[in-house]
């Protein structure tokens, strides 16, 4: 064993014995403040916030974040400009709720979001998620962050969170798109429920916010994969690819029905489920059932990205 | 570690230090010492595990076996506390092309959980003067030169007041000036306390801005010192072109030096010119006893004047020229080779700088 250190100079930093998250002495750093003294610098802890912050600009000052957000948005408006210009649907043709478009405009969004859940968000969820550690040690940054130190703990989680905050935005981005396009081209008014309920405009809204929210706690699952997989490769493109692969390989097991005993298993298997939450009254139950999925996935596939990243070498 | 050594005094203190790759040692139980306050460079040629070394030493790679202590702590157990005071250059810059330079080093310092956000603006200003890319802050790192990116790599490990700084071939992709340029951060730097650990594969860029140096090769580290220890170990070399190659040789053991035929001269005329070199005594090294004057000095004038020289471990070139023109040898080129450090270093590695293995 090396000896312990007494003779460094005592003010260069906080003492070993004083864990470095309690906040010591409130030094005030005034703004512009340029006296480099190792006590100030040493005298306050970030917590993650201003990471997770940093993490969000620049995910989102990126012009593929915004190019698969945009894409996302066009699903909504090619269907409605679709249903728009044809004549009108016959009730039960076409994917779920589209003949309910043309009763409310506001189901636009809905109907984006069942049209998007197989296939498009789960490959812009795939990019976004394969690329969080991947990408970072493919452009070489991962390495910067983490003599930073941004802590390995820490810039899992932040990645995750980023992730998180994506899969939110990609389902509002059809939701909000498919609300804007159906309100410009269709009536808004009441609409008849798949019980035979009608409801009003306001619970119109309340709904397509629950299903918004049902569609991104059905993406976080994947994206824990995704994480995962990303802390596998210093390529960012095998993971992306990996991830999306994945998603469409648990869409065709789900459907596969000799595979029964392994759909509830399938972080796919509730994607479509949320028809009960346009029942009146809501049917919570697929809802807490998608919840525990997903969350079974992210601590399963967090605690693996956790024990990889914890202590991989990173030589990128 | 032996409990006493002056650890606090080190910067950098490994001990045994080892990477392994699935079959290649990159590392190889390497004893390194870093003085705090040293300008230490970290020399090798490529592929000798210089950046393995500094990869291990941060934290990104899990040493295979072997102990280090960076700034008087235990690595990597501190790593947290250790390395917001370190700045570091690994294996050349990396940044997101789609940020600007000043956004790029924005987003690394929020990493840092202890830089604090109210004077980073500030900070970024003042790293980016310091390496002279103020003029290009604002410009994405997509548009920048190689030698505008390793400045901001350096930028950013000059983000927050750093006690070590680690730099992975800072001068590499940079034109001449930018290769002073960063000389004279590095002495700057140095002259502020700051311990600089800089690798590089040129030796030249180590002789002139660093204080101490170690040598590696194939992942070994083969000597380790002070610039002028380093120059000492090996002694400087007399070169005598002379048509008496004997006489000269017998002169030179004479004066106790070990004399061989070094060959014969690139440009030798018809005359029979032959080479004699020798190693001159070394006045740091401890002196081998086998070329000790004491056995073979005559009792003449010559020789004892040269005697009581080489007591006290030199010999004055000018009395070598004159006991060899006294003994009738015919001098025609007389020549001193300073020890070189890169003679030293060939010596060391088994090969020239800049060769990959
Ligand atoms: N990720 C890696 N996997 C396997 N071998 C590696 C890896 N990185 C480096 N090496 C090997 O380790 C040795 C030392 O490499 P490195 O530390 O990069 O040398 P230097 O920085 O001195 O040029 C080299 O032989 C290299 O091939
Ligand atoms: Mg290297």
């Amino acid at each position: 064993m090396l000896p312990s250190d007494s003779r460094v100079p005592s003010d260069s930093r906080v003492p070993d014995e004083v864990p470095s998250d309690v906040p010591q002495e409130s030094t005030s750093d005034p703004p512009g403040d340029l006296s480099f003294d190792p006590l100030v610098r040493h005298s306050r802890t970030a917590p993650g916030w201003e990471l997770l912050a940093s993490e969000l600009t620049v995910l989102f000052r990126r012009r593929r974040t915004w190019a698969m957000l945009l894409a996302l948005a066009a699903v909504p408006v090619l269907i409605a400009v679709a249903v728009r210009l044809s004549s009108p649907v016959a009730p039960g043709r076409g994917p779920a709720f589209l003949d309910r478009i043309t009763q409310n405009g506001l189901f636009v969004g809905v109907t984006g979001l069942v049209v998007s859940i197989p296939l498009f968000l789960p490959l812009t969820i795939g990019v976004i998620a394969g690329d969080t550690i991947a990408g970072e040690a493919g452009l070489g940054t991962l390495r910067y962050l983490l003599v930073a130190p941004a802590g390995r703990v820490r810039l899992l989680l932040v990645k995750y969170a980023g992730a998180a905050v994506f899969c939110v935005a990609a389902t509002v981005a059809v939701a909000v798109a498919g609300v804007v396009i159906g309100v410009l081209l269709f009536p808004v008014g009441p609409v008849t429920l798949l019980s035979g309920d009608t409801i009003g405009v306001g619970q119109s809204v309340l709904r397509l916010l629950l299903v918004a929210a049902y569609v991104t706690v059905s993406l976080l699952g994947l994206s824990a994969v995704g994480l995962f997989i990303s802390t596998l490769t210093e390529v960012p493109v095998g993971a992306m690819a990996a991830t999306i692969v994945l998603s469409v390989v648990s869409e065709v097991l789900d459907a596969l029905p000799q595979l029964v005993w392994l759909h509830p298993w399938l972080f796919s298997h509730y994607w479509l489920g949320f028809a009960d939450l346009l029942r009146q009254p809501v049917a919570w139950g697929s809802f807490a059932d998608n919840a525990w999925l997903q969350a079974g996935y992210v601590a399963v596939f967090g605690a693996l990205a956790y024990g990889r990243f914890a202590t991989k070498d990173v030589l990128s | 570690m032996t409990a006493g050594s002056p650890s606090a005094e080190l910067a950098i203190e490994t001990r045994g230090l080892t990477k392994r790759f699935s079959h290649q040692m990159a590392v190889d139980g390497i004893d390194l010492a870093v003085p705090r306050g040293a300008v230490f460079g970290f020399l090798g040629p490529n592929g000798s595990g210089k950046t393995t070394t500094i990869r291990v030493l941060l934290g990104l790679a899990a040493a295979t076996s072997g102990q280090m202590r960076v700034l008087g702590q235990d690595m990597p157990r501190n790593l947290r506390e250790v390395l917001p005071r370190v700045g570091a250059l690994i294996e050349g810059p990396a940044f997101y092309p789609f940020l600007s330079g000043a956004a790029n080093l924005h987003r690394l310092d929020t990493a840092d959980r202890d830089a604090p956000s109210g004077t980073r603006g500030a900070r970024v200003h003042r790293a980016l003067e310091r390496v002279g890319l103020t003029q290009a802050a604002g410009k994405k790192v997509r548009a920048y030169s190689l030698g505008m990116k390793q400045r901001l790599g350096i930028a950013n490990a000059l983000l927050a007041p750093r006690e070590l700084l680690v730099l992975d071939e800072p001068t590499n992709g940079l034109d001449p000036q930018g290769t002073r340029e960063v000389r004279a951060l590095v002495r700057s730097l140095a002259a502020e306390g700051t311990t600089v650990f800089v690798s590089s594969h040129l030796l030249a860029e180590v002789e002139q801005m660093c204080t101490h140096a170690a040598v590696m090769s194939a992942g070994r580290l083969v000597a380790q010192g002070t610039l002028d220890e380093l120059r000492g170990v090996g002694a400087s070399r007399v070169q005598i072109r002379t048509p008496d190659a004997d006489g000269a040789r017998r002169v030179l053991a004479r004066l106790g030096l070990a004399p061989e035929r070094a060959g014969q001269p690139d440009n030798t005329g018809d005359d029979g010119d032959g080479l004699v070199s020798a190693a001159l005594p070394d006045h740091t090294a401890p002196r081998d006893p086998a070329v000790a004057p004491d056995h073979s000095v005559a009792p003449d004038h010559t020789v004892v004047r040269d005697h009581t020289i080489v007591r006290d471990h030199t010999i004055e070139p000018e009395a070598i020229v004159a006991a060899l023109v006294g003994a009738g040898v015919r001098v025609r080129g007389f020549a001193v080779q300073g020890s070189s450090l890169e003679d030293r270093f060939v010596a060391l590695t088994g090969e020239g700088f800049d060769v990959a293995q």
